[in-house]
């Protein structure tokens, strides 16, 4: 557990949840032992098992959606959250345990440099992949899909990107005011890249571990794998063709 | 064998159904979700119009011998009621979804007017505004 990063900003951990009832009550307890000035928001997003209740009991404060949106629009319910409560700085973890909340410096320091606007952890931005003990390693189906989408955005950033489907991410003030404008809907991370960059704002990658997932199953299955490559591939083919993003408010 | 004038005009409607989905699309008029059926649709036909022979394959196996691009007539329309099966199951969950909206924010209403808490279903965590905005979005 390292010190807890500067006495700056207000902060906020936004944690999107849907049935994670066995595994948040952790990431909640992990997250506030890392640093307790850190508000935690968990996003229940439609949850039927006691997401919502665990959360809470953990010390988070919990906005509970009516029904399912799907990650992009819970995870923007955090960032309209933040926006409105004024946060300065929020970060951004899963609510199934996966992201290491030790980890959460080497995404936080470059936005409290000043060197980024937005902070993607990378599982595979580090050089020495393979034959590593701890960190996680998507199947070879998955890895495929996120190379194929890692090459086409780093084409369109014009930057390397070695992981878009990451959503271990820390963002300063107009990194919150972005999303929280204009989000991307189900599986956003590609899309939301791609944004960032075109509103000028600033994207960093450093490689962090990822954990296996504790409890329950990804939100990616066989059958949904299709729709994904086919959804994303299409918005992303749209997206070239868009105006030019207005830059961000500032 | 389908006539020539028949590939060439639908193949323009093809390849123009294809191009207003687009557009409708990057306008942000047109959600990726709701339009991967009418790209399917579109591609679909627009490969049996340009590709003769494969209609008329096509038309031989299911025994349309007089005239091929009736095939395309019925492609056309096995896509249509795809699309709008699939519609009406869309529709069928936002009507769910926007009776529960109802609820919440009647619920929400006679609390804030009425100052007396309604408890929370699970007696868990507050109840909270519900941001309305990706309503339609369901992993369903």
């Amino acid at each position: 557990m390292s010190e807890p990063p500067l006495s700056a900003p207000r902060r906020i951990a936004i944690v999107p949840a849907r049935n994670e009832e066995g595994a948040i009550g952790l990431v909640v307890a992990e997250i506030r032992a890392f640093d307790p000035g850190l508000d935690v928001l968990v996003i229940d997003d439609g949850s039927v098992d006691r997401t919502a209740a665990r959360a809470a009991e953990a010390g988070a404060t919990v906005v509970r959606l009516p029904f399912n949106l799907g990650i992009g629009g819970a995870v923007q319910t955090g960032f309209m959250y933040a926006l409105a409560h004024g946060y300065e700085l929020a970060v951004r973890l899963d609510g199934d345990g996966q992201h290491d909340p030790s980890e959460l410096p080497k995404l936080i320091e470059p936005v409290l440099r000043g060197d980024a606007d937005i902070v993607v952890g990378s599982r595979f931005a580090a050089p020495p992949f393979d034959g590593d003990t701890d960190s996680y390693r998507p199947p070879l189906a998955r890895r495929a899909g996120i190379r194929f989408f890692a090459g086409i955005v780093s084409l369109l950033v014009r930057q390397r990107v070695t992981d878009t489907t990451s959503g271990f991410q820390a963002l300063n003030g107009k990194g919150i005011r972005l999303f929280a404008d204009d989000y991307p809907h189900d599986y956003p991370e590609v899309e939301a890249t791609v944004m960032v960059v075109k509103h000028r704002l600033r994207l960093l990658e450093v490689p962090v571990l990822m954990r296996e997932r504790e409890h329950g199953s990804s939100s990616i299955t066989a059958l949904r794998s299709a729709y994904y490559v086919l959804k994303v591939t299409l918005a992303l083919l749209v997206g070239v063709f868009r105006r030019k993003a207005v830059p961000a408010r500032d | 064998m389908t006539p020539l004038r028949v590939s060439i005009a639908a193949s323009i409607a093809s390849i123009l159904l294809i191009l207003i989905v687009f557009e409708l699309i990057r306008s942000r008029r047109l959600r990726e979700r709701y339009a991967l059926l009418w790209l399917a649709t579109g591609v679909a036909l627009l490969v049996l119009s340009a590709w003769r022979g494969g209609l008329n394959t096509i038309a031989g196996w299911v025994g349309v011998s007089t005239y091929p691009p009736a095939v395309l007539f019925a492609v056309a329309t096995v896509f249509i009621l795809a699309v709008l099966l699939h519609y009406s199951t869309v529709i069928s969950r936002l009507s769910d979804q926007s009776t529960i909206l109802a609820q919440r924010v009647a619920l929400l209403e006679q609390q804030a007017l009425s100052g007396s808490p309604v408890a929370p279903r699970d007696g868990g965590a507050g109840l909270r505004p519900v941001p309305t905005e990706s309503a339609t979005q369901s992993e369903s």
